[in-house]
């Protein structure tokens, strides 16, 4: 059977997706993407290779998405990030009508037609206090590292306000906060819920309805995941596990077999 | 003879002026904020007035400004930085009608009249693009001390551009540049351009009117002031001093208070 590659090559990740002509998803490979943008790529997507136990020359169709799309020679087609996750984010939940992404850089919202097209949407990628950046400043101010954030928050009951109006003044905010004696985990907390705050604005803008689809590295946080399901009340996805992280990815790699699809029919 | 005192507590540096009767600048301190805000004011008093050899009983009336103004416990009154730069900079250079003040964490115009009166104000308070955090993060990345930022910047022929706003994000744009193989004196003149072109805008906003004095900390660095005076096409005024004046202004306001504070008491001596 047939398979396409997609390969989101994103601000923070570089994320790889294999995905057979039935739809079923074989292989899946991230790597940080740094500054050589096509290495990275071919890494993830070696790794995705692995995992699948096929080769290179096994993939019929490769779609790059992602900010730095334009950089990968190996690429047969390109789609923006919202189509790729658009389609992605259908693939999981064929009801899927807004989609919130939200990665290391950006912030994203789009709705989408019953039949995925995009209808609208809002994006930030002009400052970090709406990003997964924002999160990770607060953490470097602590003193924690990202991967350190999930737990330290999930073990906390209680939040400090955090105003999130910029990630550079957030510093002195947190520091105000440490030396009257709070813990790392409430401010964290309340970094979350400045930029959840900030994401129920955004799919607002979008004129959100259900069902929502969750999607970006940031859901790899169960308390970002619980936040929202609190504000949205009903008809919330989130990709399994893992998956959040590779929407845009699978979107690509769908979007390629249905090229191919139509480069045969044609 | 009485003097009376000005203390500028900035988010990055602490800066106290002494004044005389007659308004002259009698001692100076400036140290890094840090962590103890309370400490800093105290400790660049306490340095100016022995820079000065001045006695503290001596000092009448004390004035804090900048963003710990409230920490300055020692401080009989607190005045605004904005209202300070004003009057430092119409002080320094009296036919100042715009100001324009870089400091740590933020940028601000400020339109006056003669004599330092404010008229207007336009300030980046929710955000740190364009303020001397901007070149802190690009010093950062690049591995260079602050004070190296400029002289390097100046060697720069074909400044990059600088994309982004967020000062987050353009510490991996100048990474970026950098793996792209571009020179360091490049990058950073395209730093320093970038933050140009949006303190114009800050400029622009409250109105520019000649002459333009250029305060703050970031005033000192010689690729930020050339950088501005292209932008604005006016050689702008610049003062060896540009880092003090707002601890000049409230020095100066302080002994307007100690001065009105000295004046019914002698009236009632000569009365008597």
């Amino acid at each position: 059977m047939r398979v396409t590659a997609g390969i989101d090559v994103g601000s923070t990740y570089t994320k790889a997706a294999l995905v057979r002509e039935d739809g079923v998803l074989i292989g899946t490979g991230m790597r940080p993407t740094g500054f050589k943008l096509e290495q990275a790529a071919s890494e993830a997507l070696d790794v995705a290779l692995e995992m699948a136990e096929i080769a290179r020359a096994d993939i019929s169709y490769l779609a790059t998405t992602g900010h730095g799309r334009h950089r990968v020679s190996a690429r047969d087609l390109q789609v923006t990030d919202l189509t790729a996750h658009a389609w992605g984010a259908r693939a999981f939940f064929p009801g899927t009508r807004t989609v919130l992404d939200v990665g290391g850089q950006t912030m994203k919202a789009m709705r989408l037609d019953e039949r995925g097209r995009v209808l609208n949407f809002r994006l930030n990628d002009k400052c970090a206090a709406g990003t997964g950046a924002f999160l990770e400043k607060t953490a470097r101010y602590l003193g924690y590292t990202i991967e350190e954030i999930g737990p330290l928050v999930e073990a906390t009951a209680e939040s400090v306000p955090i105003s999130g109006v910029c990630a550079v003044f957030a510093e002195s905010e947190v520091i105000n906060h440490v030396s009257q004696g709070r813990a790392p985990g409430e401010i964290m907390f309340g970094a979350m819920d400045s930029l959840i705050e900030k994401s129920v604005r955004l799919m607002k803008r979008v004129r959100m309805e259900p069902e929502f689809t969750l999607v970006g590295g940031i859901n790899r946080f169960p308390t970002m995941v619980r936040l929202l399901r609190e504000h949205l009340a009903e008809g919330v996805n989130v990709p399994q596990g893992e998956l959040v992280q590779f929407t845009g990815a699978i979107g690509a790699a769908v979007l390629a077999r249905r090229r191919l699809n139509m480069l045969e029919a044609a | 003879m009485r003097y009376a005192a000005g203390v500028d507590v900035g988010s990055t540096q602490t800066k106290a002026i002494v004044v005389d009767e007659s308004g002259s600048i009698a001692g100076r301190s400036l140290i890094d904020t840090g962590a103890n805000v309370v400490v800093a004011a105290e400790t660049a008093f306490q340095n100016a007035l022995r820079a000065g050899e001045i006695a503290p009983e001596d000092v009448g009336y004390v004035i804090g400004t900048g963003y710990g103004r409230y920490k300055v416990e020692f401080g009989d009154d607190q005045v605004t930085e904005i209202v300070c730069h004003a009057r430092g900079a119409a002080e320094m250079f009296p036919e100042t009608r715009t100001v324009l003040d870089m400091g740590g964490q933020d940028t601000k115009a400020i339109r006056i009249e003669p004599g330092g009166e404010v008229l207007d104000f336009c300030m980046n308070d929710k955000c740190a693009a364009g303020t001397g955090r901007f070149l802190q993060s690009a010093a950062a990345a690049l591995g260079l001390e602050l004070p190296e930022l400029g002289p390097t910047a100046l060697r720069g022929r074909r400044p990059v551009e600088i994309s982004t706003t967020c000062t987050v994000f353009a510490e991996s744009e100048v990474l970026s540049w950098l793996a792209r193989g571009k020179a360091v004196e490049d990058i950073l003149l395209g730093v320093h351009r970038s933050i140009g072109s949006r303190s114009f805008g800050l400029l622009r906003r409250v109105g520019i009117e000649e002459e333009i004095t250029f305060t703050g900390g970031v005033a000192r660095n010689e690729a930020m002031v050339a950088v501005m005076n292209e932008v604005l096409g006016v050689p702008t005024n610049v003062s060896e001093e540009s880092h003090f004046i707002g601890a000049l202004g409230a020095a100066l306001f302080a002994l307007e208070r100690a001065q009105l504070q000295d004046a019914p008491t002698r009236r009632a001596v000569g009365e008597g």
